[in-house]
């Protein structure tokens, strides 16, 4: 029974496109403030199960919870403003405003509606946080360009920054360090091992290293269903992921 | 040379016309739409033509100048709030498809000869049912003024006052727009031109924003109708799709996403065309192309240049390329 507690709670979900199924009877809880990894092949339904999570796309069947009430049908915008941050696999950024504008977008609460066309002296606090917000992920001196000037990386830590603009309770990554060199690699972890615990953070991560450093806990995606959950121990020790990422039995 | 002197003489005269700057007006409304927040308007004239019957019917039931203008506006908040609410959360090409026709329809019923007592039917309603209050709001007073090679009525029909208000509408709309578009509301708008999902992503209220920038934009739109017509007259069919497709000429040609564009847009587009046609009148022999023929073929021109800006030069004039993409 989904409670306060769980932070997110998925029952029996299932996602049809057309023919595919691309999500199958997936049932999983997190918990508040528990950091989980989501692992797996490509298609193997994390995406989606992302996806189905924001709200992006509504399910084909089975329920959505957020903090023990039931999502299934509010819109993402809606899950959002109840404390749903996320970034998507490949960035989805707004290329012709500079980086500050965009995590000036992306800050929670008032201030964006017809009211903000008139200069007010409360937006100077959020021009603040703006500058924290990409001084935390390793933005301070680019904030004046233009996104679609910065490199790769910079635009995967500006969606970072963007995330956590909204003040999250849910932070949920699609593969963060995709593009990322080995030091960047080393910053994101150092970087999401240093949130504060009471967000709750769901990653899918391709970087094995990085999902089962953050992780307490591991979950296995295979062709749409979920296959296998624990601890990154037990994740690092299993015969069954060992099969699916280097191409044995399950392949 | 009396011919070029002729040609160089409409051409300037076409760049301070309150018409051309009540298209203006119509074009940065346009530009609101499809420049920033990346709306597929297809019926910016019905806009137009819906504020220009609201204020020209309210005059005739004698209403005074300001309560019919504002009865223009409110028309233009009603008719993008009846589009608006079926076909913004759907994909942008619904917009542009329902627009088309919306606009359609209010030049139809506009046509009625079941409305001829309210419209004028086909005919429209004649300029003196409707401008006197703003003549007689003129600072001008009487007489003529002559500014440069420009000789008009100071009031008048089509004088200096009609050109100064209009004018000065231009540039205070143009510079709303421009504080619109730097406060952080027109951030949001920029950012649902660029990924409305992503925005949504955010917790904004997208329908909404989309909402308030069609209202902004058909506002203006309206506007621009009431100016068009009270210089000249009522004409239901100057206001059909026709005219949109010249805004949309007009506005991409100085370029789509930028402040000024819309208005160098239509200065340039309104003298080029008639270069092209006076020039021809001049070079082509009447056996070949007669008067009607070489303001058809200027016509024609004018869809050339719309298809050969969009392929070679979407971002106009005094665009940045990279702001505007036709991805919709």
């Amino acid at each position: 029974m989904p409670t306060q507690d769980i932070a997110i709670s998925l029952t029996d979900v299932d996602k049809r496109f057309g023919g595919l199924r691309a999500v199958k009877n997936v049932s999983m809880e997190v918990r508040a403030g528990e950091r989980v990894s989501m692992i797996g092949t490509n298609g193997a339904g994390k995406s989606t199960l992302f996806n189905l999570i924001a709200g992006v796309f509504p399910v084909t069947a089975g329920s959505v919870s957020m903090f023990g009430s039931v999502v299934t049908k509010q819109n993402t915008a809606k899950r959002a403003r109840n404390g749903l941050a996320r970034t998507f696999q490949t960035s989805r950024l707004f290329e012709q405003l500079t980086a500050a504008e965009n995590v000036f977008i992306a800050l929670g609460g008032r201030g964006l509606g017809w009211k903000s066309i008139f200069p007010a002296s409360r937006l100077a606090q959020k021009w603040t946080r703006v500058a924290q917000l990409l001084h935390t992920v390793g933005l301070s001196t680019e904030g004046d360009r233009r996104v679609a000037d910065l490199s790769h990386g910079e635009q995967r830590q500006l969606e970072l920054a963007m995330a956590l603009a909204a003040d999250p309770k849910i932070l949920m990554l699609d593969e963060p360090a995709a593009g990322f060199s080995p030091a960047e690699r080393q910053q994101l972890v150092a970087m999401l091992t240093a949130l504060p615990a009471d967000i709750t953070l769901l990653l899918i991560e391709h970087d094995m290293d990085i999902a089962l450093q953050v992780a307490d806990r591991v979950i296995v995606m295979h062709d749409g269903s979920k296959i296998l959950e624990g601890t990154p121990d037990e994740i690092r020790a299993s015969q069954v992921v060992r099969d699916i990422y280097l191409g044995g039995g399950h392949a | 040379m009396d011919g070029i002197i002729k040609i160089l003489y409409d051409m300037s005269a076409s760049m301070i016309l309150p018409t051309t700057a009540a298209f203006v007006i119509a074009a940065i409304g346009l530009n609101v739409h499809f420049g920033f927040t990346g709306l597929l308007n297809m019926g910016q004239a019905g806009f137009m033509l819906i504020g220009a019957y609201g204020f020209a019917i309210s005059i005739g039931a004698g209403l005074p100048f300001w309560a019919a203008f504002f009865i223009a506006i409110f028309a233009g908040i009603a008719f993008a709030l009846i589009l608006g609410i079926p076909t913004l959360q759907l994909r942008g090409d619904y917009l542009a498809i329902v627009t088309i026709a919306a606009a359609e329809i209010i030049r139809m019923v506009g046509r009625a000869s079941i409305l001829n007592d309210i419209t004028g039917g086909s005919n429209g309603l004649t300029g003196e049912s409707f401008r006197n209050p703003f003549a007689e709001m003129s600072l001008f007073g009487d007489g003529q003024t002559q500014i440069l090679w420009f000789e008009f009525d100071n009031t008048g029909v089509n004088g200096w006052w009609s050109r100064a208000v209009t004018w000065f509408m231009v540039f205070l709309f143009a510079a709303i727009v421009w504080l619109l578009m730097r406060s952080p509301w027109g951030r949001v708008i920029k950012s649902i031109r660029e990924d409305e999902d992503a925005v949504r992503s955010l917790g904004k209220n997208v329908f909404s924003f989309k909402m308030q920038s069609l209202v902004v934009g058909g506002v203006l739109g309206a506007i621009g109708g009431v100016m068009f017509i009270l210089p000249t007259s009522l004409q239901p069919d100057a206001m059909g799709r026709n005219m949109t497709f010249l805004i949309w000429t007009a506005m991409l040609l100085g370029g789509a996403a930028t402040i000024f564009g819309p208005i160098l847009g239509s200065i340039v587009f309104f003298a080029l065309r008639l270069m092209v046609q006076g020039t021809m009148r001049l070079i082509v022999p009447d056996a070949w192309m007669n008067i009607q023929q070489t303001e058809q073929f200027s016509w024609i021109m004018v869809g050339v240049a719309l298809m050969l800006l969009v392929i070679f030069r979407p971002q106009g004039m005094i665009g940045n390329k990279k702001e505007l993409n036709f991805n919709v």
